[in-house]
């Protein structure tokens, strides 16, 4: 199979407030023009299809990816219910969704599609559909973060992502929805006081983004482990966006990385990111970790270990 | 005004199967059954409900996940459709429920009090979540009781189950001193599995009992301890084991469901009545109720 046309990547934070208050702090303000860079970005670009993988949308069954052609909702935020509601209807690629279920089973994953009338579309793909395609200019498709779901299983995801798309000969935007450090303040902030939860957090959320804007997208996915345990709440077993992002866009180093805004969101950090592919390397390094490219399940060292 | 009090506890898991499988009016989904055992349960429990008189129920769920505080229904009604993000092909419910504002308003009060960060929910577009739909209509399915859900706050997240267990009891603590002062007769529903380590597949008919069996039989060893405990009136020992059989279990009682319940209910000496155990997509559930009252307490199972 060719190489997929992907124009560029967007990782950006889930949270509600460059959505619903990006007046309230200078930062959420900064974020919300980013966003706003974005959605100029995708609009001149040719894009047919805009990706999402979202770490706000968990899944147990497999893989879920969004069927409905017009999901239409007014959803409220779980934390941030105060801040407002968020009306959406958007356009999804049903044919995309479904070659991409298609793609994933072919490698291995359990995956199914969800076309469902009042199907809660979580918050982090929401901000992200509603800021980057307000007027549903580009068709979208939408995949769940599986919460069991580890590294091996990340990778071929993104994999199966990269043949769906080239299999339709899509132009894809690829949009990765997640924090960089996840540690929300657990008491009510005022947001003009908004800031990064630690001076630990802040620094590796700046590490990262000297990566990103290198563009070493390759040597993130590499570090995803270290990233888990040292920023992020053990919410779900592991890092996965850099995995994804990484196997979805082309496993390497070769991007150009611009770093848009890098912001305070109730504590945890949220950058806007833009990776577009480009020719030369920056900074490759050894990968010691393992390529995927069909998901066997779980290997069974108990069953072995009793022999 | 007398004072209040908790007439019953609950422990009441909320996989939607359970709905599914009932086929009530308000789910689109259609099922040929299934899950019998925790739906005879269910059943029977709320036929023991029906003969207690109360005001209110107050459910703690673990789907309405918060991490700036716990948070509290504040509104009097809300009326939607509440379709489970995980398994959408068996739960799309419509709902009409009834919140009592002004005990959780009071809860919401006692627990700031005590220290606790609270917040309202004032939000009429908030969907309800399948939790305590799940638990509130297999206890009531008239839906004649109004409700207050408490959302968890998920410090076994940010900190350890060993905060969790402290965190959730205070605010157990608090609920039972706000329940006492507003002189209502309250049931206290926990709604969750025990261990909770799912299957990642789903068979082509999810009600085909042939498939049903727990995750791993260490799963299940450990929620046959916790349900000797119970039945021998150890709850002190439950909870204190509650780090511990929650890590080892995945158990979705890192939410603090069961912790809030029992440090409310003062940690029962008595025996639970058992109503029923079983799997669910690999789960481990058990249903299971605290009556203070020992003239109406019973051996059910
Ligand atoms: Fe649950």
């Amino acid at each position: 199979m060719s190489d997929p046309e992907i124009l560029f990547g967007i990782y950006c934070p889930p949270h509600p407030q460059p959505l619903l208050t990006p007046e309230a702090s200078e930062g959420y303000g900064r974020l919300r023009d980013a966003f706003e860079t974005c959605r100029k970005r995708i609009e001149e670009s040719e894009a047919d299809l805009i990706l999402v993988y979202s770490t706000t949308w968990p899944s147990i069954i497999g893989h879920q990816i969004q069927g409905h052609p017009e999901p239409e909702w007014v959803h409220v935020d779980d934390d941030f219910h105060y801040l407002g509601s968020m009306p959406y209807k958007f356009k999804m690629d049903t044919e995309f969704a479904e070659k991409f279920r298609e793609c994933a089973e072919s490698r291995g994953l359990q995956s199914r599609t969800v076309a469902y009338d009042g199907f809660p579309i979580d918050t982090g793909s929401i901000v992200a559909l509603k800021l980057l395609n307000p007027d549903n200019k580009i068709p979208a498709c939408i995949v769940s973060s599986n919460m069991y779901a580890n590294r091996a299983e990340t990778i071929v995801l993104g994999k199966s992502a990269r043949d769906a798309i080239a299999s339709q000969g899509k132009k894809a935007v690829v949009v990765v929805v997640s924090s960089l450090s996840n540690r929300m303040f657990t008491e009510h902030i005022e947001p003009a006081e908004d800031r990064i939860h630690s001076a630990k957090d802040d620094e590796w959320n700046k590490k990262i983004l000297e990566f990103f804007g290198d563009g070493r997208l390759e040597d993130l996915s590499q570090l995803s482990r270290e990233i888990h345990g040292q920023i992020r709440v053990q919410k779900v077993v592991a890092y996965k966006p850099a995995w994804w992002m990484s196997a979805t866009m082309g496993q390497h180093n070769n991007y150009t990385g611009e770093v848009l805004s890098y912001e305070a969101l109730h504590g945890s950090g949220g950058a806007v990111v833009v990776l577009t592919p480009s020719k030369g390397s920056v900074g490759d390094k050894e990968f010691d970790e393992d390529d995927v490219e069909h998901y066997h399940g779980d290997r069974g060292v108990l069953d072995a270990g009793s022999l | 005004m007398a004072k209040g009090e908790i007439v019953l506890g609950c422990l009441a898991p909320h996989p939607p199967h359970v709905v599914y499988a009932e086929n009530p009016e308000q789910n689109e989904a259609f099922a040929e059954g299934g899950w019998e055992t925790l739906r005879w349960g269910y059943n029977r429990l709320a036929r023991k409900l029906k003969s207690i008189d109360y005001d209110a129920m107050v459910i703690f769920t673990p789907h309405w996940q918060t991490y700036i505080g716990t948070h509290f229904l504040g509104l009097p009604k809300f009326k939607s459709k509440s379709v489970d993000p995980v398994f959408p092909n068996l739960f799309r419910f419509n709902y009409d429920i009834s919140v009592d504002v002004e005990l959780a308003e009071k809860m919401c009060e006692v627990a700031g009090e005590s220290g606790i960060v609270t917040k309202m929910m004032r939000n009429p577009d908030f969907r309800i979540d399948y939790g305590t739909i799940t638990s509130c209509h297999m206890l009531n399915p008239e839906w004649d009781k109004p409700l207050v859900t408490i959302s968890s706050n998920r410090n076994a997240h940010y900190y350890s189950p060993e905060v969790m267990n402290e965190q959730a009891s205070a605010l157990g603590d608090a609920c039972a001193k706000a329940i006492q002062e507003s002189g209502k007769r309250v049931v206290l529903i926990s709604s969750h599995s025990l261990s909770h380590r799912h299957f990642v597949t789903e068979s082509p008919l999810p009600e085909d009992m042939s498939r049903e069996h727990i995750y791993n039989h260490s799963q299940y060893v450990w929620d046959m301890k916790l349900v000797d405990l119970m039945r021998d009136g150890k709850m002190k020992e439950v909870i204190d084991i509650m780090p511990e059989f929650t890590e080892q279990t995945i158990a979705e009682t890192e939410a603090g469901g069961l912790t809030w319940m029992m440090a409310a209910m003062g940690y029962p000496e008595y025996p639970a009545e058992i109503y029923g155990y079983q799997s669910v997509i690999g789960t481990g559930n058990l249903i299971a109720a605290w009556d203070p009252l020992e003239a109406t307490r019973e051996i059910v199972l």
